[in-house]
């Protein structure tokens, strides 16, 4: 009887201090603005609710549409109440460059060598590989398409198709699809001659495009038939193909692979936990895990085989699908981004 | 006959009554202070700071100290002195060292594209140990023996620039400091400007077609069958920009509400492209601007007597000509109110075209909210809103000189 009180006791007075104790530890908050979507809903499972669990740190979670502008007027005016921000590559070149990014030690995350080239930069560190690819619908057309630039063969593809409206992937695909070899597009392309020979491809296919903004419209535009064929980042195209069962296909052949990242804005108020966060994700076991939830691969070169077996052959960085595929040059983009989209809109304007 | 203390009493009575005036005046004033106050803090003074960064940007005169010193001495033509290569190695340098190197680069990355990476490589390359000759390792990037990238540097090292302003009208400076035009694929911004105004004037031309007879119908039908019209017109009205455009995108696409009407009534054999187009952008923003229009027009037809239009038939007045010469001249004042109204919040229209519009339909908003939030380059969306606000202001300099200001007040 006795030894049972004394137990009773001893386990209430845990009980007292782990009430008590709990708010000190939900003080620690972590706030983290991503883009939204599927792609923020895979983040929660793979990672946000994992990490609270694990380390007693709360994520409050944010939305905007991945431009700057915002994470800008907050730096400018000392308010930043982010601590993490995900970013697409091109994106945080020019944050960093603006003095909007914080740089990184990435002594407190990981080591920078084993990250697939390209996904660790000095200002934004990688969460996973997407792939800019070709979808079409199977019932609609009755050819397949092999390669992403088929959708410069109007001939053989009939019919309205959908591309990004913006210059990036569609300058390389116009210039791979005249006959450019992959690894010498960039250069071409820093060249007038290169810029020029590009647009009069892509004047090629112009009354035939409808143009894309936002992530979601390409597999809308399919389903309701708008066009035969369109470019996507594989991720949305795939979450139609399992969650809404569309008859959809993917084309890999000439996808373009990009990263997307994550960076600390300046003047954060919680430095010491977002390292602690991009420590825990960088981790190759964690980083594969997004693969289970969205269908982007791991930046991490060791990540692969923590990638469930389910997943695998649907990312962009599967072996069978890097067979031809060009890696996105986010240096070019930096150099020459803001005079190629101001040429690409006087281009759509004519 | 008038003496001089008349004439003096007359102007004392004269200063008298200005006195009063002005004490008057001055209370009506402070009374106003508090919104002015409040309208010169959150008003006045963000908007004058944002859009003197179009023509006030100190990014590379800053980043350049040592080089603008040593290049006032500079002729203009081809490449300066060694002395300037080496102030400019220093200033590389000392960017690098301070971690301010990439703003730079950007800037002028801005006017120069492709600059950035020559910039940041020639930078890393002077920070490393056992550097002996700066100016040569400058010299060896091919970027820094370019005449043009010197006279970039040459224009941008001026704190205050017209660069911006000018690239918003499609011109530019050429290095022999006269202006030209920028190349046909470059030139954009004259063209969205003149679509602008295209599309605000056709929209508010169809908002008075379309709300002109309505306005009439409501101010002629009995009270309750009036009142129950304003509900319709005013119900749309106090939904959300957002919502009213989206409902739009839902009836205008391909194998939408519209095309199906259109398709089963035999008016068109295929389906039209309405959405992302110029129809579809102006038949939305008719809808969204038809109230702006119609409710100044109908506030003044209310307060036209009918027994006016009976007076007019009675004296002889054809129905047309009655219209013309005794309703429609009481009827202008409210016209114009509703149609400056309603063209001058189309010209800054951004929500619609962005989800409506096709690639060839998008606004100067649009361009400018592109530069704020996704090219960070605010100094060109000050530019191009500083232009905007000088055509709007001159276009309604026109309006009130043409057709007098005082006509809009209330008769």
């Amino acid at each position: 009887m006795k030894r049972q009180f004394i137990k009773f006791v001893a386990l209430a007075t845990v009980a007292a201090i782990a009430i008590t104790s709990r708010p000190v530890l939900a003080a620690e908050e972590l706030s983290i603005m991503a883009s939204g979507g599927a792609w923020q809903d895979a983040q929660r499972k793979a990672w946000f609710e994992p990490f609270t669990e694990e380390t007693g740190i709360k994520i409050v979670e944010q939305e905007y549409l991945g431009d700057l502008g915002k994470v800008k007027a907050m730096v400018d005016t000392g308010n930043v109440p982010i601590d993490l921000v995900t970013v697409e590559t091109a994106t945080v070149l020019q944050g960093c460059d603006a003095g909007i990014l914080e740089p990184l030690d990435y002594s407190k995350i990981a080591d920078q060598s084993k990250f697939i080239e390209g996904s660790a930069l000095k200002c934004g560190v990688g969460l996973d590989a997407y792939g800019d690819i070709l979808a079409y619908d199977p019932t609609v057309l009755k050819e397949a398409p092999t390669s992403v630039l088929d959708i410069f063969d109007t001939k053989k593809f009939p019919g309205k198709r959908a591309m990004r409206k913006f210059p990036a992937q569609n300058l390389e695909w116009a210039l791979m699809a005249d006959g450019v070899p992959s690894d010498q597009v960039y250069e071409v392309l820093a060249t007038p001659e290169g810029v020029d020979r590009a647009f009069k491809k892509l004047d090629t296919i112009k009354s035939d495009i409808v143009w894309w903004d936002a992530g979601a419209q390409p597999a809308q535009l399919l389903a309701s038939q708008e066009v035969v064929m369109t470019t996507a980042w594989n991720g949305r195209i795939q979450n139609a193909i399992d969650t809404d069962s569309k008859p959809f296909k993917i084309v890999w052949d000439g996808q373009i692979l990009e990263y997307d990242m994550i960076s600390i804005p300046k003047g954060a108020k919680n430095p010491d936990l977002a390292y602690k966060y991009l420590a825990y994700i960088s981790k190759p076991e964690n980083n594969a895990k997004l693969a289970s939830h969205i269908t982007y691969g791991p930046v991490r070169t060791d990540a692969t085989e923590f990638v469930a077996a389910d997943a695998l052959p649907k990312l962009p960085n599967a072996p069978e699908h890097m067979k031809s595929y060009l890696v996105a040059d986010t240096e070019f983009w930096g150099d020459y981004g803001e005079d190629l989209v101001k040429r690409f809109n006087a281009w759509l304007a004519q | 006959m008038r003496t001089a203390p008349d004439t003096a009493d007359a102007k004392s009575i004269a200063a008298a009554i200005r006195r009063s005036q002005t004490r008057e005046r001055l209370r009506s004033f402070g009374l106003a202070t508090p919104l002015l106050v409040l309208l010169l803090l959150s008003f006045g003074i963000p908007i004058a700071i944002l859009l003197s960064r179009a023509i006030y940007d100190p990014t590379i005169a800053n980043a350049l100290p040592r080089t603008s010193v040593a290049m006032q001495s500079w002729s203009g033509n081809g490449i300066p002195d060694d002395e300037t290569f080496n102030a400019l190695a220093a200033d590389l340098k000392a960017n690098q060292q301070q971690g301010n190197i990439s703003e730079f680069a950007k800037s002028l990355n801005a006017r120069l594209p492709g600059a950035r990476s020559q910039i940041l490589k020639t930078a890393r390359a002077l920070d490393k140990e056992g550097v002996s000759d700066p100016a040569s390792v400058v010299k060896s990037v091919p970027f820094w023996t370019s005449p043009a990238t010197w006279s970039t540097i040459e224009n941008g090292r001026h704190a205050l620039t017209s660069f911006y302003l000018l690239s918003a009208v499609d011109l530019r400076w050429t290095a022999d400091g006269s202006l030209e035009r920028v190349p046909p694929e470059q030139a954009i911004f004259l063209r969205v400007f003149a679509r602008t105004f295209l599309v605000a004037a056709t929209v508010t031309l169809a908002t008075l077609i379309l709300g002109f007879p309505l306005a009439y119908l409501i101010s002629s039908v009995p009270k309750t069958v009036g009142a129950i019209l304003i509900i319709a017109v005013l119900l749309p009205f106090w939904t959300s920009i957002l919502v009213r455009t989206a409902a739009w995108t839902v009836l205008l696409q391909k194998f939408g509400l519209v095309n199906d009407v259109l398709l089963w009534l035999g008016v068109t054999g295929t389906r039209l492209d309405l959405m992302y187009s110029r129809v579809g952008l102006i038949i939305a923003m008719t809808h969204i601007q038809l109230p702006f229009t119609l409710l100044p027009i109908y506030s003044v037809m209310r307060t036209i007597q009918p027994s006016q239009m009976r007076a007019a038939y009675s004296l002889g007045g054809r129905p047309l000509t009655s219209f013309l010469r005794v309703y429609l001249p009481q009827v202008v004042p409210g016209i114009m109110a509703g149609c400056l109204l309603t063209f001058i919040l189309c010209l800054g229209y951004y929500i619609t075209p962005a989800l409506i519009g096709g690639a060839g339909d998008q606004l100067i908003s649009n361009f400018i909210a592109n530069y704020v939030n996704v090219e960070l380059n605010w100094e060109m969306a000050a530019a191009l809103s500083f232009i905007l606000l000088v055509f709007t202001m001159a276009l309604y300099a026109v309006f009130a000189r043409v057709l007098g200001l005082d006509r809009l007040k209330p008769v």
